[in-house]
């Protein structure tokens, strides 16, 4: 193969895995977005209550298949030695250790978080869901990754674009937070009729 | 009737967010409150509806197995 | 309540003992105070050393079961198959249940106040009989110092193989239930647990736990010296033995009283002084009983067969007299608002349910507008859909209500009440910060 035949292939390969690292931090950002408007019950009225849940459970299994692709991108550019090793070990590439790393400590963590759900059944609800607040451990440390790993910044629709992720996501954490001091162990919504006849007795102990 | 298996809610669990009556509206209902009302005899043509309802169930309240529902005491 | 210094009944000697007079469980006379160990084992003679080999404990086991003997607590489960189905398992353990969560009921404190050792001597052979090497006591805080001395009487002397722990009960309506005494003592939280799985199988630490109202085990103790027969010697033959009631409301001596079961509720009155005013109706078994008017009700046995008739039952023992002067439903308001207030609060059809028919019920007792037929609704919703049977037992006393004062519920719907008498008859504890 020509050098520059190398060098371009090389640059796709870097290109696609930016282009899916963009793609991918948007749409990890909508899953954790959805994943507390499901817990909050905030969705239009109209809406059946398992659609928000489902869509938050498909985007989250469909994000898999651009992360691999993400992933796989990085690695096999030839330009730069990541190693396979730095796909579950956190700061083992030799190229830009912590940066690199990071992105390998959200996937650690989001896989977690997500094979945990697949045999939450099985599991059981507490440890199932103590897992899963790990959630928003791995969304901060993959968007420091995207800020420190990814080379686009200087693009104005790039930045929007990170900018525009953290704040929905920063408003989506904060509600849920409220959510958890307010409301302890409390319903998500409640079928029409119930507010009319009884008066709020209180939160479910 | 008997069916093919056996659905019941754990009513500690249960916060009452209603996503299995509409997975199951056959065999579950809410009462004044948003709490299911479950008719626990699911025939086999429901039974896959039925699992459905139990995973989608945010707090895994909701239980499908073969043994007859045990009484409370 | 003064129910403690009341005690009624006839004083047999030593002698009668085993021929099966009553008083069984309670020391004769109006002596105050708790039999000592050695007045214990004076009247009751040695409880038979319990002998941990398998023959040994299957005919013992085999006596309780030809005794008929069942659960006092409430639930009237037969015994000898609890028994039997907790010494299957492997390093069990006892709870001696004595919270007597059921406010308007003394039966259990007076029973641990007067005769402790009969209690801890069932509660003992309870854990001998299953394989457990601890005995928890479970009591209302205002025995607990009796308890506390009689468990260090038997340390001093030695008398049991099986260890003795004495724990303070919750004072809650639902701290009574089994699996809430069993999540006070581990983690001192009062409400009910779901099951599966059952407490027989896996309860206190995870292990095995056979949870027994005090008076049964205090029957068990008698059983294991006097045998089946003697035991049969009062009682139906369905429902064979004494039990421990408490008579309260409208009655001379409201009291602790011993009876055998079947007898007739009028002469259960007398045993209380008789009624103190012409009375309306009764209130049997608990605050999760049932009414029933006490003319038709006055001569029934009492016990499970005798009050079906009339819809109820004997629960834990408790008649409380209504009379004619007092208003069902203001009463009965009164109750379910304790019962709803008292709710575990974890299940959704308990907590918001109750809340809401107890609101009804209100209106009912005060003539306000309300609909009969919400109320019958929210009955319906709420029976069955807990975790405990606390909701159902509420619901019960509601419809019972709703059948014995349908009078005055068309009176009240109309606008006037013929109750007279101004204070509360059965009592409810004040609402207080939890």
């Amino acid at each position: 193969m020509s050098a520059a035949a190398a060098v371009a292939g090389s640059q796709g390969l870097w290109f696609v895995s930016r282009a899916s690292g963009l793609a991918l931090l948007v749409m990890f950002s909508a899953v954790v977005v959805l994943g507390v408007a499901a817990r909050l019950g905030s969705a239009p009225r109209r809406w059946p209550k398992f659609a928000v849940p489902e869509v938050h459970r498909t985007l989250a299994l469909f994000s898999v298949a651009f992360l691999a692709l993400h992933v796989l991108t990085a690695i096999l550019d030839p330009f730069v030695t990541i190693g396979w090793a730095a796909t579950v070990l956190p700061f083992a590439s030799g190229y830009r250790t912590l940066a690199i790393g990071l992105g390998t400590l959200a996937v650690d963590l989001g896989a977690a978080v997500l094979l945990t759900s697949l045999v939450r059944a099985r599991l059981g609800y507490r440890a199932w869901r103590g897992v899963h607040w790990l959630a928003f451990l791995a969304w901060p440390v993959a968007f420091v990754h995207s800020l420190t790993a990814g080379n686009d910044l200087g693009l104005w629709w790039v930045a929007v674009i990170e900018w525009g992720c953290a704040i929905a996501v920063a408003t989506a954490m904060a509600a849920r937070v409220l959510q958890g001091i307010r409301h302890p162990r409390s319903a998500g919504q409640r079928s029409a009729s119930y507010d009319r006849l009884t008066p709020q007795k209180g939160a479910l102990r | 009737m008997t069916g093919s298996a056996r659905l019941r809610v754990d009513p500690i669990a249960c916060d009452g967010r209603g996503l299995c009556a509409e997975i199951l509206p056959e065999l579950i209902t809410l009462d004044d409150w948003g709490f299911p009302v479950i008719q626990g005899d699911v025939p086999g043509p429901l039974v896959q509806s039925a699992r459905e309802a139990v995973r989608i169930c945010p707090k895994l309240a909701l239980h499908l197995g073969k043994v007859p529902l045990q009484k409370r005491r | 309540m003064r129910a403690y210094e009341n005690i009624a009944g006839p004083s047999p000697s030593v002698a009668d003992r085993p021929a099966g007079q009553l008083p069984r469980l309670l020391p004769a006379g109006f002596a105050a105070g708790p039999a000592s160990l050695a007045e214990h084992l004076g009247r009751y003679g040695p409880l038979p050393p319990p002998r941990l080999d398998r023959a040994h404990r299957d005919a013992l086991l085999g006596e309780v079961e030809g005794s008929g003997l069942t659960g006092r607590g409430g639930a009237a489960f037969p015994t000898a198959r609890k028994l039997a189905a907790v010494a299957a398992q492997a390093a069990p353990v006892v709870v001696a249940n004595g919270t007597e969560g059921e406010p308007a009921s003394a039966k259990d404190k007076v029973l641990l106040a007067r005769s402790p050792h009969l209690v801890l001597d069932g509660a003992v052979l309870a854990a001998a009989l299953v394989g457990a090497r601890e005995a928890v006591i479970v009591v209302h805080h205002s025995v607990r110092e009796i308890l506390d001395e009689a468990a260090a009487e038997r340390r001093r002397t030695r008398l049991d193989r099986v260890r003795i722990r004495v724990v303070t009960g919750a004072d809650r309506f639902v701290g009574g239930e089994a699996s809430a005494v069993v999540h006070w003592i581990e983690r001192g939280v009062p409400t009910p647990t779901a099951r599966p799985p059952r407490l027989s199988e896996r309860g206190l630490g995870g292990k095995p736990t056979l949870v027994q109202n005090v008076e049964t085990l205090a029957h068990l103790a008698l059983i294991a010296r006097y045998g089946a027969a003697w035991f049969r010697g009062l009682g139906t033959s369905a429902e064979p033995g004494t039990m421990l009631v408490t008579i309260l409301g409208a009655v001379n001596e409201p009291c602790v009283h011993e009876i055998a079961i079947g007898t007739p509720v009028r002469d259960v009155l007398r045993l209380a002084g008789g009624p103190s005013a012409p009375l309306q109706a009764l209130l049997l078994g608990g605050y999760f009983g049932r009414w029933a008017d006490a003319a038709a009700v006055a001569p029934l046995p009492f016990s499970a067969a005798g009050l079906a008739p009339v819809g109820a039952g004997i629960g834990a023992g408790l008649i409380a007299a209504l009379p004619a002067d007092a208003c069902g439903l203001a009463e009965t308001a009164r109750v379910v608002r304790y019962l709803a207030d008292e709710s575990a609060g974890q299940c959704g059809p308990c907590l918001f349910g109750l809340d809401a028919v107890a609101g009804e019920v209100q209106r009912l007792a005060e003539g306000r507008t309300s609909s009969l037929a919400t109320l019958r609704r929210w009955l319906g919703q709420v029976d069955g859909r807990g975790a405990c049977s606390h909701p159902d037992g509420t619901v019960g006393l509601i419809r019972s209500a709703l059948t014995v004062f349908a009078a005055e519920l068309e009176q009240h719907a109309e606008g006037w009440c013929c109750a007279t008498r101004a204070g509360a008859v059965l009592p409810v504890p004040p609402r207080g910060p939890r």
